[in-house]
């Protein structure tokens, strides 16, 4: 199939030390990171800013573009949305009022609500960086070596596989339907929206059956190759000390900054 | 009497006795197919669509178990030795997307020498050869998605020759290539040593590489010889919608 997805791959690559660390460092980090950025306690500024120099740093050392990341973590600023009634729902000092709503907003609800949008946006970066910086596969073999469920594991790899498959089949799905999108000159082309919504929930239809069909396929290619029900998988590497070193000096620099907010 | 072989264990592939089957859906693909092959043997699988190839295809290795037997290397398939046959009989399927269901090509071809058990250097030595053989050396991280169908083609051979397979049987192997992927193609095929049953309609590709025919029509053979024969016989081909061009 010619047609390329526009989707999916996330890694940007590179050569930088960020880029070389072994994933299972990379991913555990990210995760005590996020773990670390959520226990925060609300409003405490001075320990937000000292929990955002670890991605700052990985940032300059990953060489990446500044651009880039702050657009994928851009991500995280919908979810905002969700977080503003806080500042009218927290009860505190009062800041300012609504007159017809009989709103009042309040100091407390607006530090939840700043508190919540940067460690929101924080989280994304950590991710951001983390995707940007290891290969998708290199994901893979991370979560299975730190021992989640090989299923689970399966699973995530078979959808990052057939993401790019389906994704060209509703690809193609869709231009076929565009190169018989004509109009006669003189006539009020399109049909009815009703109409058109049938037209895409046939497609919709259609997608789901090719996949499923697709998925029994895969099924028999796996058994012809001796599959058995339980997902196996390559042998793993060897550790290297320098990053064991790197997520024990993270973990420790994360645990100080979270006692430091609490005492 | 001369001129008569006497058939031994050994010297046959696949025996494939009176196989009937018919999918849930109540499509009766196999109406009584008979077969045998010899160790060695290349032959064609010819047939409209829809007449039982593939199909039958995925009976030899006991993906599909209809009525009927199929013996491979004079051993019955049964439910307890799945996984020998398994090892013994290659599929490679038509679509390379279905094939190639790993991350990377490097784990992909290792998959089945796993399953096998084999010790890790073994498995790594296997992928490292069945890769040499179809000429894709050095894709080893990479992911399928980025191949060309081609490439997949390739490395879809490459993850059953790392299983050494005694049997190869090979669904539409050139179908969807360009000429230079099919050219390079057959060039492997026809280094492989393997006995082979391959379904398609490349009739080209039967002329040069493999010497004996079988076609299918509505679920069962009806011409089974010698594939110059079989090609020049027109009023059979047409009776069955392929044509000689």
């Amino acid at each position: 199939m010619a047609a390329r997805v526009p989707f999916g791959e996330r890694y940007v690559a590179g050569r930088s030390a960020i880029h070389t660390a072994d994933a299972r460092a990379k991913l555990p980090a990210a995760l005590a990171y996020v773990f670390a950025v959520t226990l925060t306690p609300v409003g405490h500024w001075p320990a937000l800013a000292l929990l955002a120099l670890p991605p700052a740093a990985a940032l300059v050392l990953s060489r990446l573009s500044l651009l880039l990341v702050l657009r994928r973590s851009a991500l995280a600023l919908p979810f905002l949305l969700a977080a503003v009634p806080l500042v009218f729902t927290k009860e505190g000092e009062v800041l300012f009022n609504v007159p017809l709503f009989g709103w009042t907003a309040s100091q407390e609800g607006l530090e939840a609500v700043l508190s919540i949008l940067a460690k929101s946006w924080l989280s994304m970066l950590a991710a951001v960086i983390l995707t940007a910086t290891t290969p998708a596969v290199e994901l893979l073999r991370a979560m299975r070596s730190l021992g989640l469920p090989r299923l689970l594991v399966a699973t995530v790899s078979f959808m990052y596989r057939y993401l790019f498959v389906i994704g060209e089949e509703a690809l193609s799905l869709m231009r076929a339907r565009d190169s018989r999108n004509a109009r006669l000159p003189g006539q009020k082309g399109g049909g009815t929206l009703g109409w058109r919504a049938k037209v895409l929930g046939n497609m919709v239809g259609s997608l789901f059956l090719r996949t499923y069909e697709r998925s029994e396929r895969v099924y028999a290619a796996m058994q012809a190759r001796g599959y058995d029900g339980e997902p196996r998988f390559l042998w793993r590497r060897a550790w290297r000390a320098t990053e064991v070193v790197l997520v024990v000096g993270l973990v420790a620099y994360l645990a100080g900054v979270e006692l430091y907010a609490r005492y | 009497m001369l001129g008569t072989r006497v058939e031994t264990a050994v010297e046959t592939a696949v025996e494939v006795i009176d196989l009937r089957f018919a999918y849930p859906d109540g499509v009766q693909a196999l109406r009584g197919v008979n077969l045998t092959i010899r160790r060695g043997e290349k032959v064609a699988l010819l047939g409209p669509n829809g007449a039982g190839k593939s199909t039958l295809l995925l009976h030899l290795n006991g993906i599909l178990r209809g009525k009927g037997q199929v013996r491979i290397a004079g051993v019955p398939l049964r439910a307890d030795n799945l996984a020998q046959v398994r090892a013994c009989v290659g599929l490679v399927f038509e679509d390379p997307d279905d094939q190639l269901f790993s991350p990377t090509v490097l784990e992909d071809v290792s998959y089945g020498p796993l399953y096998m058990g084999l010790p890790r250097e073994e498995v790594s030595e296997r992928a490292r050869r069945a890769l040499a053989q179809v000429g894709m050396t050095g894709f080893e991280e990479r992911s399928p998605h980025r191949l060309s169908l081609g490439q997949k083609k390739r490395i879809a051979i490459a993850t059953v020759l790392s299983m050494e397979p005694a049997i190869l049987a090979l669904d539409e192997p050139t179908a969807s290539l360009d000429p230079r992927a099919r050219r390079e193609l057959i060039h492997l095929l026809r280094d492989l040593p393997q006995t082979m049953i391959v379904s398609t309609h490349d009739i080209p590709l039967v002329r040069d590489l493999l010497p004996r025919t079988v076609v299918m029509d509505g679920g069962v053979i009806v011409a089974d010889g010698e594939t110059r024969a079989i090609l020049s016989d027109s009023a059979l081909l047409a009776a069955h919608g392929l044509d000689v061009y």
